[in-house]
């Protein structure tokens, strides 16, 4: 077993361009954010059928969590300190340690065209995961703003009366409802493209558990 | 460099590293343990017994963390005659052909508890109390909302009269329909919180909750009890139909 397991220096060593481009604390929030989010999403489905915004949508009862209105309120007032508090640790530590910055921005209108007409045509290389392409910085500085929006509005609906200046800012609290949804339904698209594309890619998703 | 053969070279490397590790091996024994016992329980998650019991107990945290957010001199929003919701819907936990009749000649509002004051009321006194009305929103924990105009006596004014020990935990309410509900004593004084005997200038009829309702714009609907038959005062935890069941006890808006 000795003789397999490599020295440090041999570890230090490994080809530039595999050293872990997400780092530990990247990958724990990632997947406990993936975990509040499956949570904050199914359970908020049991509560929105519970009284329907848009009478024609509504989720089926099997992929829902909670089983009743009070038990999927259990799971999403309890699910939501995780993804709040996970939330903020993200933020702070993309910003603290200068990561938006280095691979989230810069970001231009043009070069989102440029890359987005490239995957149109199947032509977007995805040899050097280290990088994000202009589309995915958009996607996922898009989807960083939608968590906001979701945390504000969730507060909004929750505390009308306490938080009523946010509130009225939601345009009143039936407003905030729809805000709530429309933000989820956000989410959820950006997550359907977020698979698909781990599908497409997989090595992808081996950086997100190895950081490399 | 064919990058998917690099990748399984350092997967392989790496395994092999983290597993002559002891603390990595033990680790990795719990996580399938872990695994296999949540198989063999063989149920789904939601019905687990330690998930409910840990869910309730961030449910009784969130209710520390609204008590902490309520500020007592917040009103909610009044609004005007033209925005009421007509009709007003009709809720509860069953359907409006059991809404209970209650007797208004032998109906008497009984105080208990932290009281030292006037215990027991007839319909009579109660409606020669000052009124007030108030245009306010109601939120269903459903997620709908309405707008109604409630008239009676501020609460804490009533809490006043009865002798009530503000300083107690808890204000408990039982009902002629079997539902029972408790609020926490800050909200009880809040100002807008009312002891409800009328609905948009009319006696509070049967479907609305005669004789009368607690009506707390600051909380949600299922705080809102309706044909109150007696109010306790106490230090005790008194629970309620919903609140038992599972939903937050504060329920705060």
């Amino acid at each position: 077993m000795n003789a397999a397991s490599p020295t440090p220096s041999e570890t230090l060593a490994a080809p530039a361009g595999v050293r872990a481009f997400q780092p530990v604390w990247l990958r724990v929030t990632h997947w406990l954010n993936a975990l509040a989010v499956v949570i904050m999403v199914t359970s908020g489905w049991q509560i929105y059928n519970a009284s329907p915004i848009f009478a024609s949508i509504q989720f089926p009862e099997s992929i829902t969590l909670g089983g009743w209105l009070g038990g999927a309120l259990l799971w999403h007032f309890a699910a939501m300190w995780l993804l709040a508090a996970n939330f903020l640790v993200y933020l702070v530590l993309n910003v603290a340690l200068g990561r938006f910055s280095r691979r989230l921005l810069p970001i231009t209108v043009r070069s989102v065209l440029h890359d987005l007409w490239a995957a149109v045509r199947g032509a977007l290389g995805h040899e050097d995961l280290s990088r994000y392409n202009a589309v995915q910085k958009l996607a996922y500085l898009a989807v960083i703003v939608d968590t906001v929006v979701l945390v504000l509005s969730g507060l909004a609906i929750w505390k009308p009366v306490q938080l009523s200046l946010l509130c009225d800012l939601m345009g009143g609290y039936d407003q905030a409802r729809v805000v709530h949804f429309c933000a989820m339904a956000f989410m959820v698209a950006f997550l359907v493209v977020h698979i698909v594309m781990v599908v497409l890619v997989p090595r992808s998703l081996l950086t997100m558990l190895r950081g490399r | 460099m064919d990058p998917h053969k690099l990748d399984s070279q350092l997967i392989v490397r790496d395994a092999q590293r983290e597993l002559s590790r002891s603390t990595r091996r033990l680790f990795g024994k719990q996580i399938l343990t872990l695994g296999g016992l949540t198989l063999l329980t063989g149920c789904s998650i939601s019905n687990d017994k330690s998930v409910d019991t840990l869910l309730r107990r961030v449910s009784r945290f969130n209710d520390d963390v609204q008590a902490w957010l309520f500020n007592p001199k917040r009103l909610a929003p009044t609004y005007p005659e033209s925005m009421m919701t007509r009709p007003f819907p009709f809720n509860a936990y069953y359907d409006i052909d059991s809404v209970p009749e209650v007797d208004a000649s032998t109906y008497r509002l009984e105080v208990s508890g932290l009281a030292t004051g006037k215990r027991v009321w007839t319909l009579e006194e109660l409606h020669a109390l000052p009124q007030v009305d108030q245009i306010t929103r109601l939120i269903c924990v459903e997620g709908w909302s309405a707008i109604g105009r409630w008239g009676g006596v501020p609460f804490a004014d009533f809490l006043q009269r009865c002798g009530a020990d503000t300083t107690a935990k808890y204000v408990a309410f039982n009902c002629a329909d079997d539902y029972s509900t408790s609020i926490d004593m800050p909200t009880a004084l809040h100002r807008q919180t009312q002891l409800t005997l009328r609905y948009d200038g009319n006696t509070l009829p049967p479907k609305y909750g005669f004789p009368m309702k607690l009506r707390m714009p600051t909380k949600l609907g299922y705080k809102n009890p309706k044909h109150i038959m007696s109010i306790e005062v106490t230090n005790t935890y008194p629970g309620g139909y919903w609140e038992n069941q599972g939903y937050n006890w504060f329920g705060g808006s």
